[in-house]
């Protein structure tokens, strides 16, 4: 089985990101970038499934600028065996859009033939979600979306819903699963893997490549920071703190 | 007075051109740009009726012109409830056995707008939303708007990135726009004094979709999460889930639901259904006390938004007092059970 796997650049989830002065964008200047959480958990699971011999060969594939590569040499030191770089300059945060991203793997799939395709469930920059649905439908394949356990010889997938879990059994591959966060723990690559992966290959193709029209229906007008809250105050005992919710708050 | 005439004349003539010209502008720009809108709602449902989320979804679309609901699966008493909502012109119910999941939900919305086609298709932000909404974008090529929180018009929308630390401003141009609310963002519309028809909507089950093998649900009699007015959480310094039933009797004396940061999820304290942040569920009640909570930048994103927020916590650096209305650092296993007898 041929497992291609999708990896974003994205900023660090640790990074309080604030918005650039002209509004257009937030600031990603000197900002720490690494690979989207939910990425690093879709990589984690195809290089499982290489290690239990379910899958022959994992790929994995990012598209952005050329810094994207970085990303891709660490889904190679995770132990992937080969990357695809689509090489863009529009910002990846705004700019690049699900569908623009869909479209690009849609056909890098026809070229590739992947059993199965594993995405990250939301990319923690856009927050759109909607990658993996989107690439589904322009394969026409089920999309085994917010996935916290895929079990590939019962061809079945636990989901993650609003109400806890369900459990479904998808028809067939090849089939797109996106992971949710507790689909697998990621592992950290270790140095000697580091040092393996950069004798990997990397192809690097663009958009036109592909035949792909990256324009997006979506256009940012303007970026801004959410109002702040009015800052809160410190009480000192649980009296202190009824009192307030009663008097002050009205909530009790 | 021959001069002055025909002076006035050509006055008067130049007025009635320039005016017959720019009404005329304004006409064919109207036309060009702006179809009347009318929005197709797919309704997040339980089996037995619509849910809160759908109803903000209403609300969200009341600038959009006339609403169709769309209910794929569910009982005729899921159709009557949406019927029953306030603003809603038509309801039309795709009944299936199947599996009610993005494949199936896509199909039923593409039939939809295919018999007639909408200007705007909207959905809650919710499992079903965010699995249906951008596979139907996919067939239509347009490009999605998700989680909005603001409807500034009929192409301008405002969501969050970055766990809601950036706000962004969305023009979208796509002929239809494929859009998924988020519910809190947006008053519940009344759930009765509607009397919308309803018609059965024929659609072909996608070859796709899986079928459903089992559900593990926590069956609580609790409010739902997601739209409860008060929320008692906890994080990882409830130390184990056996500790949660604290939380839980608290809830209750309020009438509450309870939830969860990611920690306390992972380290297996509580189900997933309770997570509360930018990855699990965004919630806005009145009233969210946090309760050995930190206050992770992405716990915050699901419930900054909360009309008063208690933070209890004996470290008073964590982070989550940087958001709290009313924080008290103490510790919360003394805090917590004095709080419950003293309400």
């Amino acid at each position: 089985m041929r497992v291609l796997v999708g990896v974003k650049r994205v900023v660090d989830y640790a990074v309080k990101v604030r918005v650039a002065a002209d509004k257009k964008a937030v600031d990603l200047s000197n900002v720490k970038m690494s690979m989207n959480p939910f990425c690093e958990i879709a990589v984690e699971e195809a290089v499982r499934l290489k290690e239990s011999k379910a899958a022959t060969e994992v790929v994995a594939v990012s598209v952005g600028p050329k810094q994207a590569q970085e990303t891709i040499r660490t889904a190679l030191a995770m132990g992937a065996d080969r990357g695809i770089h689509v090489q863009t300059d529009l910002r990846t945060d705004q700019e690049l859009d699900s569908k623009a991203v869909a479209s690009i793997l849609s056909k890098i799939c026809a070229d590739e033939s992947p059993d199965c395709v594993i995405l990250g469930k939301q990319s923690i920059d856009g927050d759109f979600g909607c990658t993996g649905s989107m690439l589904a439908s322009l394969m026409s394949v089920p999309q085994c979306t917010f996935a916290a356990n895929i079990d590939f010889e019962k061809k079945t997938v636990e989901r993650e819903t609003d109400a806890g879990t369900e459990v479904v059994a998808f028809p067939s591959l090849p089939a797109v699963f996106t992971a949710d966060l507790r689909l697998n723990e990621p592992r950290y690559a270790t140095l000697p893997n580091i040092m393996k992966a950069k004798k990997k290959k990397i192809a690097t193709l663009s958009a036109s490549d592909l035949g792909v029209d990256l324009s997006s229906g979506n256009e940012v007008l303007e970026v801004f920071e959410p109002p702040d809250r009015e800052a809160g105050v410190f009480v000192e005992t649980v009296d202190e703190l009824v009192g307030k919710l009663k008097d002050e708050a009205g909530v009790i | 007075f021959i001069h002055f005439s025909t002076n006035f004349l050509l006055f008067s003539k130049s007025i009635m051109i320039s005016a017959i010209s720019s009404r005329a502008a304004r006409t064919l720009t109207s036309t060009a740009n702006r179809r009347l809108a009318s929005t197709l709602i797919v309704a997040d449902h339980d089996g037995s009726a619509v849910n809160a989320s759908t109803l903000s979804t209403v609300t969200a679309a009341s600038t959009l012109g006339d609403i169709t609901v769309l209910v794929v699966g569910g009982s005729e008493d899921v159709a009557k409830s949406a019927s029953n909502v306030q603003g809603v012109s038509k309801v039309l119910h795709a009944s299936t056995e199947g599996y009610i999941g993005g494949e199936n939900v896509a199909e039923a919305i593409l039939a939809a707008h295919s018999s007639t086609p909408f200007t705007h298709i909207l959905a809650p932000h919710s499992n079903l939303g965010k699995n249906s909404i951008p596979r139907a974008a996919a067939t239509l090529s347009a490009s999605p708007v998700t989680d909005v929180i603001e409807v500034q018009s009929s192409d301008t929308f405002v969501r969050p990135m970055y766990a809601g630390n950036a706000l962004a401003k969305v023009k979208n141009s796509d002929d239809v726009k494929l859009v998924t609310v988020r519910p809190t963002a947006f008053d519940k519309a009344a759930d009765t004094g509607g009397s919308a028809p309803v018609e059965a909507l024929s659609f072909t089950e996608s070859p796709s979709s899986p079928a459903f093998v089992s559900a593990s649900e926590s069956n609580s009699d609790r409010p739902d999460l997601s739209s409860a007015a008060v929320v008692v959480s906890g994080g990882r310094g409830m130390k184990n889930g056996d500790n949660f039933k604290m939380l839980e009797s608290l809830a209750d004396k309020m009438n509450g639901a309870v939830g969860a940061s990611r920690a306390a999820v992972d380290a297996g304290y509580v189900p997933n259904e309770l997570q509360v942040g930018q990855t699990g569920k965004v919630v806005a009640p009145d009233l969210y006390v946090a309760v050995g909570i930190s206050g992770a930048i992405q716990h915050l994103s699901g419930m900054k938004d909360s009309k008063t927020i208690v933070a209890i916590n004996k470290d008073k650096e964590a982070p989550i007092f940087q958001v709290s209305d009313y924080g008290l650092v103490q510790d919360l296993f003394d805090a917590v059970p004095e709080f419950e007898a003293k309400i």
